[in-house]
């Protein structure tokens, strides 16, 4: 049985855990998705969160890893913030986020004790923290589990793939938006990708266009097309594009139910499609 | 009981390895050991070198993409309108550089003298200098731990021979990490006048933006204030406004009250941006900046 204790982020040696190595935490899980970007503000958590939505309507378990530890966004759009993080003998407890506890979720927005307060730390102790957010969570079974990176191709990227490399992760889903300034940051994440052997599950441009609610004209707002240009560029499949949605963005900032307000909304076919893929399209992971 | 720090003392500090905050970090050790409790050369180089600038302004957000490359690269620009004023632009996201491509300086190469690396010059009184130089493609990747890039921000600031210079703009990658840390660290000695901070109105950014200001409150950096970018939609065709970001909690102005900073303004959508890809001299906020 689980012995239970409250964590925080000021005791950050957690006790020792002592369960089977070769068991370990990721054991049952089937399959591991990257959110990556390289570009900041492209809608990678949004995507991480409306994917795990999406996986979960088709009857999934999901669990979201978020590994952003400057800007934790994932708690808030699963309307988690402010819970709790519990410990059991296998490691810590993930905080889920659904009645039927099928969405899980861990993040280092449940460690701070104020919303407000920043992670000012250097490479060194975000890679500590990220070794044990991957080996120290009990997961239990999961068909995916979704991790959410930040921007960037740095400490971060490196632990998480280093961590996950023994459990030979699924891929990685590249986000962009329309723009070249964002291409531009993306083409150097696929750069990333190739470099330490992550396969590119497929790219998929947020933000491709606005339909004006008072006269229905579509506006490219952040330009169009570069998604698609880019997977091409690279080789890699080109998963979809998912337009601007102020309904959703607001649904995702006041915290609604989003397994209720998500079917509703024009990103939601788009999302779909982009899980099929994903469904369809990848083998299981060799256990 | 008293409050327990969460953060990297320094690894100059006379915390460093001792803290409650250093448990568990992998440099431990070697902090304590006081390895690196001897101050950098490198900040006193540094002050050195800033004597010729007159201000620093830090351009920060904590949330990525809410447009402080493209707000830098506007305010540069505006502030180099006057041809008397010496303006420069450093980027110092190691990771992402955007400031090459927006200032449309792509393929552009830095070249070393004897008095060190020269930026290139977009006009006559703007000079830019971004990591994004030293590529040699456009599919590089710069896959580097912190220390690595806390080394290419330190030869940012002491070999760039920026010259005299009225405002020295450093556009910052998003968060609150190494790259924030030694900017700040290196120009310690140096004085910053202070960070503009940059924000979406929506409360996702808003979030991550009250961590930098709580960065910049613990690394005593002074705020000037903040703008709030994507401020609105306006509809091509029938010219109505649409909220895309939407303000659910009362947006910056809502934030800049609570927490008593100035709201600098306020910046609407263009799509315009999207398309050009580098900027013509915007008549935003940088009139505001000037004159303050």
């Amino acid at each position: 049985m689980c012995s239970e204790g409250l964590w925080s982020l000021e005791n950050t040696q957690p006790p020792n855990f002592c369960f089977s190595p070769e068991l370990g935490n990721l054991a049952d899980v089937q399959h591991i998705i990257l959110v990556l970007s390289g570009k900041g503000g492209v809608g990678k958590s949004t995507i991480s969160t409306e994917l795990t939505l999406a996986l979960h309507r088709e009857g999934k378990k999901v669990g979201i890893l978020d590994i952003d530890l400057c800007g934790p966004s994932i708690p808030r759009m699963l309307r988690a913030q402010g819970r709790a993080v519990h410990q059991c003998d296998r490691g810590w407890v993930p905080v889920f986020v659904d009645r039927e506890q099928s969405i899980s979720l861990m993040s280092v927005g449940f460690l701070l004790e104020n919303p407000d307060e920043a992670v000012v730390w250097r490479g060194p102790k975000k890679n500590a923290l990220i070794k044990q957010f991957v080996s120290d969570v009990a997961w239990g079974e999961l068909d995916y589990l979704v991790v959410d990176t930040p921007p960037g191709t740095s400490d971060e990227h490196m632990a998480v793939v280093e961590a996950l490399r023994p459990y030979r992760p699924l891929g990685a889903l590249v986000v962009t938006t329309p723009q070249a300034v964002s291409v531009g940051d993306v083409r150097r994440e696929l750069t990333f990708c190739k470099k330490t052997g992550l396969q590119v599950v497929g790219v998929v441009e947020n933000m491709s266009g606005f339909v004006c609610p008072h006269c229905a004209e579509c506006t490219n707002i952040f330009s169009k097309g570069g998604g698609e240009e880019l997977a091409q560029l690279a080789g890699v499949p080109f998963l979809g594009s998912v337009p601007l949605d102020p309904v959703l963005t607001r649904s995702l900032e006041e915290g609604h139910d989003l397994t209720q307000e998500f079917p509703k909304s024009p990103a939601f076919p788009a999302l779909t499609s982009i899980a099929q893929k994903i469904l369809d399209g990848l083998p299981a992971r060799l256990s | 009981m008293e409050e327990v720090p969460h953060d990297c003392p320094g690894a100059e500090s006379a915390q460093a390895g001792r803290g409650a905050s250093c448990q568990g970090c992998p440099n431990q050790r070697l902090c304590a050991s006081g390895a690196g409790a001897a101050p950098d050369p490198a900040i006193e180089e540094i002050k050195e070198k800033m004597k010729t600038v007159k201000h620093k302004i830090l351009v920060l957000s904590g949330k990525g993409g809410v447009g402080k490359s493209t707000f830098s690269a506007h305010l540069a620009h505006g502030l180099a309108e006057d041809e008397n004023t010496q303006v420069a632009l450093l980027d110092i996201d190691i990771c992402g550089p955007s400031i090459p491509k927006i200032m449309g300086l792509e393929g552009e190469q830095v070249h070393q003298s004897g008095s060190g690396w020269s930026p290139v010059y977009v006009e006559d009184n703007l000079g830019v200098m971004s990591v994004g130089f030293l590529l040699s493609s456009p599919d590089d990747a710069i896959i580097w731990r912190g220390p690595k890039k806390n080394g290419m921000i330190k030869q940012f600031l002491r070999d760039v021979d920026w010259g005299d210079v009225d405002y020295l703009l450093v556009d910052t990658p998003p968060g609150t990490s190494d790259e924030h840390l030694s900017v700040v660290q290196y120009l310690a000695a140096a004085h910053i006048d202070g960070a503009v901070i940059i924000t979406t109105p929506q409360e996702i950014s808003l979030q991550d933006v009250r961590k930098e200001i709580s960065f910049c409150r613990k690394v005593k950096l002074p705020i000037i204030g903040v703008v709030e970018n994507m401020s609105g939609f306006v509809c091509p065709k029938c010219k109505k406004e649409s909220q895309i970001f939407p303000l659910t909690s009362g947006g910056a102005e809502a934030m800049c009250r609570d927490l008593k900073i100035p709201l600098l303004g306020k910046v609407p959508l263009d799509p315009h941006i999207g398309i050009q890809e580098f900027c013509s001299p915007h008549q935003s906020k940088e009139e505001n900046l000037i004159s303050s």
